[in-house]
């Protein structure tokens, strides 16, 4: 199969900050694919260098087949971009951020209606599209660029974070549009993420992402199946650790205060003799794993999923200050 | 024929965004309105310069101020731009840095332009004849002023990260640039103190052409301002074109 995307020893130095590690992946065309990290991994990062929009300090990437050094303005004109922040221009209308978008990307002039009514179709908006863009909410914005990174016919459709701060509902269709449009265009599609629940839902492999290096790859399932077992949470008011540290099918103990995370094959077989070992119960839950517990597997520790990044509704609300 | 496209289309962009924030056009000329009406006006009631009523004579100074005002500030959309992820939908296009410098100097030069247009309209009630070939000229002044300042406006405005630092710097470079250029005052006789400032003031240019070409009272060759403020507008447009070359 052909290759999307591959790095080799791609890195990016801030100083004395190594925002990305010798990155070595290859993305196959077709695939949906994660970079799944907490915040400042260095994914932003990576998509930025893949982009020809940042110049990587070492190493470098095919895109496509083009060099992202030597040949930035054929990579740009195979790749579609949807940024984290929204970056479609609030005074315009809708249609004429995508005719834009259209002339920018040379989309031949006898296909740019054409195309223009089919993304817009793709995200449901045929009915907004001479609305200003200011009057859209977050969710229809983010279609919006959705359809934009789209409309130049690219091969790999990037996504930065691209449910970062919508609601859960509004992140459930826009889920729904993202499987939509890779099937009706048939890109490939590279997503950063810190949420699981996204890595999870829509990617075909994820790639786990800790301070600018991979420390997992596979898909989602094959990644949790790696955890093994399933997860026994406890709370417990005076947890006593040591009595099962000697079960042998007790695969790992993660303790937080009152709070034990246990890795532990045959859960539910076993249940009985951890409760008895560990002390006053308060609440049991027993799951399979997620691919949070693959990143504690991995790091040691939790992908916080409330962090310092803005939301896309403060954003909007910043933006429209302006002017 | 890519780049050109593109060309058109952040022009079309900046014309889209002109037309639709009337308020900004309404404000940009009530400022110019006021020193003409209030100032000049005023002065006028007591003072002439060389046969010319004070409110006339300084008609084509407070032109060439809307003209400065205008175009300087529109560098702040820059610096707005940049702080919204618009310009990166911008700077990832498959264009040349200097193809995104052109489009923007353009749009922002006829934005210019047709403010000083309807300034030029306010001059018949002031009672102004234009002869044909003087407006067409005058015109082409305001345009290269346009450029070259727009120009400038863009070099501050892609070196700045904060709406503050940009009002600060411009704010320090418009006011001397208006006060020095002679747009209030003949600059024949100045005391040498200020006819220093004058004479390295490009705007001084602009606002003895555009007086020649209106009120036929220049006190330079006509010929020669447009020289001056066409180097004057060349070395502005390749520094800006340079400094896009750098944006990130």
């Amino acid at each position: 199969m052909a290759r999307a995307v591959e790095t080799d020893g791609l890195t990016k130095r801030y100083g004395d900050l190594l925002a990305v590690n010798a990155l070595g992946i290859s993305i196959d065309e077709g695939e949906i694919f994660g970079l799944l990290g907490p915040n400042g991994a260095g994914k932003t990062t990576t998509l930025s260098m893949l982009a020809t929009l940042l110049k990587p300090t070492s190493g470098t990437a095919r895109v496509n087949g083009y060099d992202i050094q030597r040949q930035p303005a054929e990579v740009r004109q195979s790749i579609g971009i949807v940024f984290q922040d929204p970056s479609s221009d609030d005074v315009l209308t809708g249609w004429e951020n995508l005719y834009l978008h259209a002339l920018m990307f040379g989309v031949p002039r006898n296909e740019r209606r054409q195309r223009i009514e089919r993304v817009l179709g793709l995200v449901d908006l045929q009915d907004r599209a001479n609305d200003i863009v200011k009057k859209y909410s977050g969710g229809m914005r983010r279609r919006l660029e959705l359809a934009r990174g789209l409309l130049h016919n690219p091969r790999i459709l990037f996504l930065d974070e691209p449910t970062l701060g919508l609601d859960p509902q509004t992140r459930e269709h826009i889920w729904e549009y993202i499987e939509n449009l890779v099937k009706a265009e048939n890109v490939t599609v590279i997503i950063t993420t810190h949420y699981m629940d996204e890595a999870d839902r829509l990617c075909d492999r994820v790639a786990i992402i800790d301070h600018g290096q991979v420390v997992a790859l596979d898909a989602p399932s094959a990644l949790k199946s790696k955890v093994g077992g399933e997860i026994i949470k406890l709370r417990v008011r005076s947890p006593k650790v040591e009595p099962l540290k000697d079960l042998d099918y007790v695969l790992s103990i993660d303790q937080s205060g009152s709070t034990l995370l246990l890795t532990v094959e045959s859960a539910s077989a076993h249940l009985q003799e951890i409760l008895s070992l560990v002390g006053e119960v308060d609440s049991v839950e027993v799951r399979s794993p997620t691919l949070n517990d693959v990143f504690l597997h991995y790091t040691g520790r939790e992908i916080r999923e409330e962090s310092g990044e803005g939301g896309v509704v403060e954003r909007i609300a910043r933006v429209r200050s302006r002017r | 024929m890519g780049e050109l496209e593109g060309f058109y289309a952040l022009w079309y962009r900046e014309m889209k965004v002109f037309t639709r924030e009337k308020s900004r056009i309404v404000s940009s000329l009530i400022n110019p309105l006021l020193w003409i009406i209030v100032f000049g006006g005023g002065l006028g009631s007591a003072v002439s310069v060389g046969g010319v009523n004070y409110q006339v004579f300084i008609f084509p100074g407070i032109l060439t101020m809307t003209i400065l005002f205008s175009s300087v500030f529109f560098g702040l959309y820059i610096v707005w731009d940049k702080k919204i992820d618009f310009f990166k939908e911008v700077l990832v296009a498959p264009l040349s840095r200097t193809t995104i410098f052109a489009g923007k100097m353009v749009g922002g030069s006829i934005d210019a332009l047709i403010q000083g247009a309807a300034m030029l309209a306010f001059g018949v009630v002031l009672g102004i004849n234009y002869s044909l070939l003087g407006l067409i000229l005058a015109f082409l002044f305001m345009f290269i002023l346009a450029s070259a300042l727009v120009s400038l406006g863009l070099i501050i405005g892609s070196n700045m990260e904060s709406v503050e630092g940009f009002q600060l710097i411009t704010s320090f470079l418009v006011f001397p640039m208006f006060f020095f250029s002679g747009a209030l005052f003949p600059i024949n006789g100045l005391p040498g103190y200020l006819l220093v400032f004058t004479v390295l003031d490009p705007v001084t240019y602009a606002v003895d052409g555009l007086r020649g070409l209106i009120l036929g009272s220049s006190q330079l060759p006509i010929a020669l301002d447009l020289l001056i403020l066409t180097a004057f507008a060349s070395v502005m447009i390749a520094v800006g074109t340079w400094s896009f070359g750098r944006l990130k």
